[in-house]
């Protein structure tokens, strides 16, 4: 028994123990740090072929490494990709913001330059790099949630900037919130789920998946009944609708008083 | 051309034109042409009450019901036909004026506002009697103390005003942060572990219990709203007083414009800045929230947080300083 705890005493001391003491301490700080992301951003499990990482990355290495980097770590030019997720990949390729096409204060919805499936493997490619929040089910995306919910959430968290009838809005030097009345569910979801450019992130724990639902069901509401007050004249609040009326109006009636002042022939 | 003393006579620049001369109407020269109008104002008016009929039934054929579409056709034709029911009177009328009522222009002079030498003189000699027998130059005692009466006593109806409405009290110096409320999310009031907020995320947060149905529910969520943000914490700029008020990178902030008081929500992530829709008032929400564009003047107040022994956040205690915009004895302590 001594000679047990002598030898024990004597691996404590080794360096060889330090090694083992680390190893222990990074893969309970590691997995426990996994275990809270887990907890934040649920990933299904997702299902990527190697076929299709390899294809990712030759799209990825001839499209995008120029400014994310050979391996996706990020230059001057642009910012690391690892983490970020295969959610945001598809937001940001399948909307046409990426490839960027020239900087500026905001990269803008252009066409897009891939092929679905070209999409789905460079998200594979980011994805397999490491974990992040992956596209989001389709049981999500059938905007058949509470839109009164959806409403009060969309009012609350994302109005102040997307402008309540989802028209979008103007933000600080050049950039804006883009009008969301064309935009699919996926694209919605994975812009809350990811925090696109300078978007916020609204995680799951902060929007639930069933809330998130709730407001793409609001938005489709918005996006396929028209509003009942008539023409909506963009959505735009109260200085366009003044606009109009006010030229409208005064023009109605400089015309009367014109007519009113002219002699009758 | 002068005449007794210095002052030099112009003669008008411009000659009078006179009335100008009188055009005779078509409606006038031929019966057809003046049939026409009468016709036209018949119709006018005619239009107007078909007006009126439409926007009767209007009334009864679109009922307003559970249904919120049927405000746009109830609200449209009871507008049109209540339009065309009013202009069609008033066009109409000026329309009959114009075209068949007598049309002669007539001038008429204007009378002199100057009044007559002799009324001039029997003003003036009514002052002075006035004057003279209530003897108000002559008795300066008496002037001068009526003068300082008139001068107090609006006073005492102008403190009164002050009664006017509620006292304020401290309501606007105090929210309902309180020292350990629980930071919950707008609207459902579920509390938020730090964990939970990421970095780049953005909560909108009230405090713990303030939920529809409380006294003043309104009132005491304007003067509560937070924002609540992750930022890398490296990237924190903080005053030693503040450096314990955020909790690993997570600050919170009061919603309120110190500039007018909308809610400052606009949120940037990548560069910091937080917007303020009406104005454009920009905070740098990792220096503090100072101002760094727009209008307001004063940063964001911070409401000092801090995580209980579940993991949720809490306020440390309420905002140090009055939130939203500028008062009359704001910097008065109270």
């Amino acid at each position: 028994m001594a000679q047990l705890k002598r030898k024990l005493n004597g691996l404590r001391r080794s360096p060889r123990a330090l090694v083992v003491v680390l190893f222990a301490g990074l893969l309970v700080v590691g997995s426990g740090y996994t275990a809270v992301q887990a907890a934040v951003s649920p990933s299904t499990a997702v299902t990527r072929s190697q076929e299709q990482i390899d294809l990712g990355k030759r799209i990825f290495l001839s499209n995008c490494a120029s400014c994310h980097g050979k391996n996706a770590e990020g230059t001057m030019n642009g910012p690391s990709l690892i983490g970020v997720g295969e959610a945001s990949v598809d937001f940001q390729v399948s909307t046409g913001r990426m490839p960027g096409a020239a900087s500026g204060p905001q990269l803008e919805v252009k066409p897009v330059q891939f092929t679905e499936e070209q999409i789905s493997a460079l998200a594979a490619y980011v994805g397999s790099l490491a974990d992040g929040p992956s596209i989001p089910d389709a049981s999500l995306l059938q905007a058949n949630g509470d839109s009164t919910k959806g409403g009060e959430l969309f009012r609350i968290n994302c109005a102040m900037c997307h402008n309540a009838g989802g028209a979008g809005g103007a933000l600080t030097e050049g950039k804006y919130a883009p009008n969301l009345m064309g935009s699919s569910e996926k694209t919605i979801y994975e812009a809350m789920l990811t925090g696109p450019q300078n978007m916020p992130v609204f995680n799951d724990a902060n929007i639930t998946p069933a809330e998130k639902n709730d407001i793409i069901t609001y938005l489709k509401y918005l996006q396929n009944n028209r509003s009942v007050g008539g023409d909506e004249l963009g959505n735009l609040g109260p200085v366009v609708e003044g606009l109009v009326a006010w030229l409208g109006m005064l023009g109605l009636i400089i015309a009367i008083t014109i007519w009113l002042g002219a002699k009758s022939n | 051309m002068y005449d007794a003393g210095l002052r030099v006579i112009h003669e008008d620049a411009v000659a009078n034109p006179g009335i100008e001369p009188h055009r005779v109407r078509m409606t006038e020269k031929s019966v057809k042409h003046e049939k026409n109008a009468v016709r036209q104002v018949a119709a006018l008016f005619t239009l107007s009450m078909l007006g009126s009929a439409l926007a009767l039934y209007a009334y009864f054929a679109f009922p307003i019901s559970e249904d919120l579409t049927t405000v746009r056709l109830n609200t449209l034709y009871l507008g049109v036909g209540i339009t065309l029911g009013l202009l069609g009177i008033g066009i109409g009328a000026v329309h009959w004026a114009k075209t068949l009522m007598p049309d002669n222009e007539v001038s008429e002079e204007r009378h002199l506002t100057r009044g007559s030498d002799e009324k001039r003189a029997a003003a003036i000699e009514i002052i002075n009697l006035a004057n003279q027998e209530s003897g108000f130059s002559r008795r300066k005692l008496i002037r001068r103390t009526l003068y300082g009466s008139l001068a107090l006593f609006p006073l005492p109806g102008i403190i009164l005003f002050a009664d006017l409405g509620p006292s304020l009290g401290d309501k606007l110096r105090h929210t309902a942060w309180k020292q350990g409320t629980r930071l919950t999310k707008d609207p459902y009031g579920s509390p938020i572990k730090a964990s939970e907020v990421t970095i780049g995320s953005v909560f909108h947060v009230i405090p713990e219990g303030l939920m529809p149905g409380e006294e003043n529910y309104l009132e005491e969520k304007a003067k509560a709203a937070v924002l609540l943000v992750r930022v890398d914490p490296d990237q924190l700029i903080e005053t030693e007083e503040r450096a314990s008020w955020s909790y690993q990178g997570i600050v919170a902030y009061s919603k309120i414009c110190t500039h007018v008081g909308c809610p400052v929500a606009l949120y940037e992530q990548q560069t910091h800045h937080l917007l303020c829709p009406c104005h454009q008032s920009t905070f740098d929400l990792i220096d503090g929230c100072k101002v760094i564009f727009g209008p307001a003047t004063r940063p964001l107040p911070q409401l000092p947080i801090s995580v209980d022994a579940e993991g949720y956040l809490i306020a440390q205690s309420d905002f140090h300083e009055p939130v939203g915009p500028s008062f009359w004895d704001r910097s008065v302590q109270q």
